[in-house]
């Protein structure tokens, strides 16, 4: 054994590489690719085209969930026609190629960020990809996980491969005791507010330090799932007692002496003592606030406390315009606190903050209280078991009593592909990933905040710094 | 693949930072089943009144710029979704090439895969080229895949960084599959032992 300490990635990399041909980019095999109805039809056509088969369909599996509706007639009979063409487009895809596919209809559809992990599918030191880009949820596991585009995924499908030049390692340790009220989803948009949407161009980042490691899994795959948004390939957290307890018993887990091989197995991916990192950065969890953007970019984000910048203040002439333009677009102006800041729309849900934890936090803000008169929101489980898991625990009965929509699982007004859309110039407080403009709906402004933030500004009317919210029924969760 | 080696066309000024392909094709293009007829879709909320209606200031409605082939842009272009459908966009629209300070990483490889050519230069070449652009009608620039140069007929020249195998796969316009195929003994043997780590399985 070479005695060189490895980083987490390197390890997940080297186990997969097929071949490294002189001059070329490395040929990496993928362990699983996860499919849904938006990113794959041109790609199962190219296969059709060229005469190819896929050449491992145990290693793929497929949902629907981007252009799903949320409601239960309007999945019965789906109005947009080019979105039912679409769904029935994989469906035909799957039957062909024998590939699984978790339909509508089916107790394990959901959004395909979430569903992976729950029914472990995900696991430790996988290569995982998907026409996604918020495939590096996975990472949170100790996978190397990424999304691609649809000619890659056609690549993946014809030969469980993609050439992949190798990327930089960077680690971002966040250390010390998360203060009450400050969550996963406010550590990464810290880290994107801190180093910017491309402050991770070309690297995979692994997520280290005390604060990560006192996470539950749900916060793990919160923050991996935003990396992203900081312009990272891949976010990879080590996989530790956190992630096998989560994967234990789950539908596809290796189980009996098949487990106890995988954890032995898993269980040598955490990156070696002295590893060598590209980068570094450390960042004091206790220091950290709850977080609201307050433009059109993921990095455009601000203590909830503070007040919307002034582009004066800009340090240059570039910066200086993209500022006034997301203002304008935002329909802020300089120097409003955050917190005076009006909200008509609340979504709690997409593949960053939809699983069973963050709607039980978003229930325990809602619990006893009604949504403000001018404001509707919704909640949008991630999956049909997260559905049926907070349903079972009265979460829906919460929710609906405070007068929040109670909906049908998938990616939803995340993106807006289905019904489920902002008007023009409607402001929403969203637990999703993207404030771009017209990410929600054209005209529409986004507002980035954790399940709890999204749901006490639901309640408030504006947003309010969950640190002082008044508890009112404790939630037997 | 169309192959690329020298590019001789109009260049069209995109003065934004951080456009992501949220921006480039909006989602309600993305339900569609084909890989072609999104140009008209290009950018389609920017180039869109709120009534609907064409804004005439935008750039690639500007009938100056019918014809490029070129785009300049500011930095991080491609940042966000990794629709493939923003390259699909750009291409049937018309432009072989994007130059910018820097690009995100999945649009860049998704680029690459439709023939596009993405070249990084430095912040201030490309500001350079955008008010080029913007004063000199008619503003041609050639860009030299072979000698990785960037020229204009009035004396500007910079030359790009660019990963010498990626290269060679636009200049002979070759499919990817068709170079992986090329290692099937490699991948057969590869996957044969893989297999047996019970613990990488999907189900």
């Amino acid at each position: 054994m070479s005695s060189e300490p490895k980083t987490l990635f390197e390890k997940v990399w080297q186990q997969h590489v097929v071949v490294e041909p002189k001059g070329e980019p490395t040929l990496l095999y993928i362990d699983l690719q996860l499919l849904h109805e938006v990113t794959s039809p041109q790609a199962f056509e190219g296969l059709r085209l060229a005469g190819r088969k896929v050449r491992r369909p145990d290693r793929s599996i497929a949902t629907v969930d981007h252009n799903v509706p949320t409601t239960i007639e309007g999945r019965l009979h789906i109005v947009d026609q080019i979105a039912a063409t679409q769904i029935a487009t994989l469906r035909k895809n799957c039957a062909e190629f024998d590939i699984e596919l978790y339909d509508v209809d089916s107790r394990e559809q959901g959004i395909v960020h979430v569903i992976g992990p729950e029914l472990a599918i995900t696991k430790p030191g996988m290569t995982i990809v998907c026409g996604d880009s918020h495939t590096s949820t996975h990472g949170a596991f100790g996978a190397l996980a990424f999304g691609i585009g649809t000619s890659e995924v056609e690549h993946v499908l014809a030969t469980q491969t993609l050439p992949q030049s190798k990327p930089k390692t960077f680690r971002i340790s966040v250390e010390g005791a998360l203060p009450q009220g400050v969550t996963a989803k406010d550590i990464i948009l810290a880290i994107i507010g801190q180093i910017g949407t491309d402050g991770a161009t070309g690297c995979v980042i692994e997520y280290a330090g005390s604060a990560i490691r006192a996470l539950s899994m749900e916060g793990r795959m919160t923050i991996c799932n935003m990396s992203i948004e900081a312009g990272a390939r891949a976010g990879m957290i080590a996989p530790d007692a956190t992630t096998f307890a989560y994967l234990h018993g789950r539908r596809f887990a290796p189980k009996g002496a098949d487990w106890d091989r995988a954890v032995a197995e898993w269980s040598k991916l955490p990156s070696d003592p002295g590893a060598k990192f590209d980068r570094e950065l450390v960042i004091d969890a206790t220091k950290l606030v709850p977080y609201v953007s307050w433009g059109t970019s993921p990095g455009m984000v601000a203590p909830v406390t503070d007040s919307v910048p002034d582009p004066a203040s800009a340090p240059n002439e570039q910066e200086r315009k993209g500022l006034e333009r997301a203002l304008e677009y935002m329909g802020l102006k300089a120097g409003t606190p955050l917190k005076d800041i009006s909200v008509d729309r609340v979504f709690i849900g997409s593949c960053t903050n939809s699983r069973i934890e963050d709607l039980r936090a978003a229930a325990k803000i809602a619990a006893g209280h009604k949504v403000s008169s001018h404001v509707s929101a919704m909640v949008v489980p991630g999956s049909q078991a997260v559905k049926a898991q907070a349903e079972q625990e009265g979460l829906d009965v919460i929710f609906r009593a405070a007068g929040f929509d109670w909906r049908e699982p998938g990616c939803s007004m995340c993106l807006g592909m289905n019904p489920d859309i902002l008007a023009p110039g409607e402001r929403c407080a969203s637990t999703s990933n993207r404030n771009f403009e017209g990410r929600q709906g054209r005209g529409g402004r986004t507002h980035l905040v954790s399940p709890e933030m999204a749901a006490a500004a639901a309640i408030a009317g504006h947003f309010v710094d969950i640190r002082n919210w008044e508890v009112r029924d404790e939630v037997a969760v | 693949m169309e192959p690329f080696r020298t590019l001789t066309a109009l260049a069209a000024p995109l003065d934004r930072t951080n456009v992501d392909t949220d921006q480039i094709i909006p989602k309600q293009f993305l339900k569609r089943i084909e890989r072609t007829g999104y140009g008209e879709f290009l950018f389609f909320d920017w180039r869109r009144n709120a009534a609907g209606e064409q804004d005439p200031s935008f750039v690639i409605n500007d009938p100056r710029y019918k014809d490029a082939k070129i785009l300049v842009a500011g930095k991080n272009f491609g940042c966000g979704s990794s629709r493939e459908h923003a390259a699909w966009a750009l291409s049937d629209f018309g432009f072989r090439c994007v130059i910018a300070p820097t690009f995100a990483d999945i649009f860049f490889s998704n680029a690459g895969k439709n023939g596009i050519v993405l070249v990084r230069l430095s912040e201030e070449e490309v500001a350079t080229l955008l008010q080029n652009a913007q004063k000199i009608p008619d503003y041609q620039l050639t860009v030299s895949l072979q000698n990785q140069t960037v020229t204009d007929a009035a004396g500007f020249k910079a030359s790009f960084e660019f990963d010498p195998f990626r290269k060679f796969c636009l200049i002979e316009g070759l499919d990817d599959i068709g170079l992986t195929l090329r290692h099937s003994a490699d991948l057969d043997s590869f996957e044969t032992q893989h297999d047996h780590a019970t613990w990488l399985k999907a189900k």
